[in-house]
């Protein structure tokens, strides 16, 4: 697997420009590079785009590192039951026509168009201008009518009253909620938990980034191997893209 | 029976009427104090069934709310005296519905007590959003019309605010409708038949809550039926039952022609278990077929036949609305078209839903503050009552 990740970097290299390549000196550190922070109290930048590039081909059958390193992060209860919540999830899939088997980490996908900010009456679902797409918690009345927009099941509904806060993310019963990108920490410079997680791990299968910024490794890659977003039909343009699907 | 004891006997009646709305009522709002208090893990409802039982009973009010107008409308806009005499209580009954759904969608919240931001922020693209004006405008203009249709020296108003309340209607529906139509990644949902589906949904349902609400306020009174005027009404429910029939239809074939959408169509009409049961039994069967065998069989225009069929017809409408609104959510959404998916989230799987007690209690809840505002408003408004035989007057239908 990791010859894989190799050819194709290596490819990447070879069209990437010379500065790239300067960057580039240790392509495994690019996974976490790109996140540049911005000081406290100035707007998002409509000039970055921030996504990610999910390889299924990499991502491992029964890992579930990228999940329990969210719930740790955010402070959601990992799920037991029908009614509690998911930021991420991992989906294990069968191609109907091979029988080829493999598997991913299900999130929000930072759609461009996103449903969820249309149909929202009461503006608590946003896209910051970096196309990160939140819920504020304070204004979400908890109609449930974004979760019945998501074409991706991407968002819960917190169903039980939450015990313990954690400071970086305010939780309350009665709203919805999903993937934040781990804004908290995209904001400080950071990426987010589950893409520290899978490297970590070993498999680096979620790959962050800019999705405007030629040189990062997220648009070069986008730019050389197939990709495909989910449901692209549905023309949302998700900020999330995988490989191997 | 003498007018006084009557006038006696009806007085105690309508308070132990009242008394027993009243119980639901708090009943209803005690369902949604419980569902506050522990969060909706009390319902029925999990991450893939987002919208439960209240949403089918706020659904049906809303949507009757809005066709009960039609009885006033063919009076006021079309000038047809015998539905003219039917408009002030059209009108109330609409007010009532209304307020019965709209109090059952809001308890039914996760953050009940912040219903004030969603007026204070107004988000343009929502769907929702728009529903708010339409329907603080149909309580503006139902009023409206009601004091000019029960104010002597308004009259004259009549016709115009009739029109005006006529298209607010057909607009607040459509707008019900576009609710679903635009969840685009959803198959039960994404059609463009559902706007008209639920127009002529409105019609069917608003009338047979006409009929059941006038036909136990004239048997309260003592008054009788015009035959003549119950047969055009008990023809016109037909009609109706007909047309939600063939949109019904029209939508469900729609569905089966396109390729993504079959699977779900093979769940709900066949596969499904409790809902295609619910759609062919409830809703096929009992509550259009079997109606319009009552108002149609020439040997059963009896006013009891059509109010059963009226009952009937609204029995099925919940059958019918459970079934899209619920079966809409269990069958999983196709996210990896070609793959066979699982997950810890329900990927790939028919999610299950049991309805609580307390979503009951909710749903019936809103019928009952429904209920209170109709006795109580016809109480007071004593000329809600439409008079036919035996104190009937010139008509000239
Ligand atoms: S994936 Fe769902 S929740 Fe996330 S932005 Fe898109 S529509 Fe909204
Ligand atoms: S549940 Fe909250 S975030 Fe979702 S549409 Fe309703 S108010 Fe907006």
């Amino acid at each position: 697997m990791s010859d894989e990740v190799n050819l194709n970097r290596r490819q990447f290299l070879t069209k990437a420009s010379a500065a790239v390549a300067g960057i580039a000196i240790a392509p495994g550190m690019l996974l976490f590079d790109f996140a540049h922070g911005r000081p406290l109290g100035e707007p998002a930048s409509s000039t970055v785009r921030w996504g990610m590039l999910i390889d299924t081909t990499q991502c491992e059958t029964g890992c579930n590192e990228c999940v329990s390193a969210c719930s740790k992060e955010n402070g959601w209860p990992e799920a037991r039951t029908s009614t509690d919540v998911q930021w991420i999830r991992k989906v294990d899939l069968k191609q109907l026509s091979t029988g080829r088997q493999s598997s991913l980490p299900m999130m929000c996908q930072h759609c461009a168009e996103p449903p969820c900010v249309d149909v929202c009456p009461t503006n608590a679902s946003f896209k910051r201008a970096d196309g990160i797409v939140l819920v504020d918690k304070h204004r979400c009345i908890g109609c449930r009518y974004c979760m019945m927009a998501c074409p991706y099941k991407a968002r819960s509904f917190v169903h039980e009253p939450v015990l313990d806060h954690d400071s970086d993310m305010p939780r309350g019963k009665g709203t919805v909620e999903s993937c934040t990108l781990c804004v908290h920490r995209v904001d400080k410079g950071g990426t987010p938990a589950c893409v520290e997680a899978c490297a970590k791990a070993g498999h680096r299968a979620i790959l962050f980034g800019d999705l405007n910024d030629p040189n990062s490794e997220i648009y070069l890659r986008i730019r050389s191997v197939t990709t495909s977003q989910l449901r692209a039909d549905l023309g949302l343009n998700p900020g999330i893209s995988f490989v191997g699907l | 029976m003498t007018q006084k004891t009557f006038g006696q006997s009806e007085s105690r009646y309508f308070y132990l009427l009242v008394a027993f709305g009243l119980f639901i009522a708090a009943m209803g709002f005690g369902a949604a104090h419980y569902m506050e208090e522990h969060g909706h893990v009390v319902t029925g409802m999990n991450q893939q069934v987002v919208w439960g039982m209240p949403h089918v009973f706020a659904i049906f009010m809303i949507v009757a709310a809005s066709g009960v107008l039609n009885v006033a409308a063919i009076g006021s806009v079309f000038g047809k005296v015998a539905y003219k005499g039917r408009a002030p209580l059209a009108g109330m009954l609409s007010i009532a519905m209304l307020a019965g759904g709209l109090a059952v969608l809001m308890l039914d919240l996760g953050r009940p007590e912040r219903v004030i931001v969603a007026a204070t922020n107004f988000n343009p693209t929502s769907v929702f959003a728009w529903n708010l004006p339409l329907y603080s405008g149909l309580f503006f203009f139902v009023s409206l019309y009601m004091w000019t249709l029960l104010e002597q020296r308004m009259n004259h108003w009549v016709k115009p605010i009739g029109l005006a309340v006529f298209t607010w209607r057909i607009i607040l529906t459509t707008g019900t409708g576009l609710i679903f139509a635009f969840l685009v990644a959803r198959q039960a949902y994404a059609s463009a038949i559902l706007p008209p589906m639920f127009l002529v949904m409105s019609f069917t349902w608003g009338l047979a809550v006409f009929h059941v609400v006038q036909s136990a306020m004239y048997a309260w009174n003592g008054k009788v039926h015009d035959p003549a005027i119950l047969q055009r009404m008990r023809n016109l429910l037909g009609i109706f039952v007909i047309g939600t029939l063939y949109l019904v239809a029209a939508y469900h074939l729609t569905n089966l022609y396109f390729a993504r959408q079959t699977a779900f169509e093979h769940f709900i009409l066949r596969d499904g278990g409790i809902f295609p049961c619910l759609f062919w039994g409830g809703y096929v069967v009992f509550g259009s077929l079997l109606p319009l065998l009552l108002i149609y069989l020439p040997s059963l225009g009896k006013p009891r036949f059509v109010v059963a069929a009226s009952l009937l017809v609204i029995l099925g409408s919940f059958a019918l609305l459970y079934v899209f609104i619920i079966g809409g959510q269990v069958f999983p959404l196709s996210i990896f078209p070609g793959y066979e998916v699982s997950s810890s989230f329900g990927d790939g799987q028919i999610a299950s839903y049991h309805p609580s007690l307390p979503e009951f209690l909710l749903g019936f809840g809103g019928l009952a503050i429904a209920f209170l505002t109709t006795i109580i408003g016809v109480r007071v408004i004593d000329s809600l009552l439409p008079h036919d035989a035996p104190d009937r007057r010139k008509d000239n239908h």
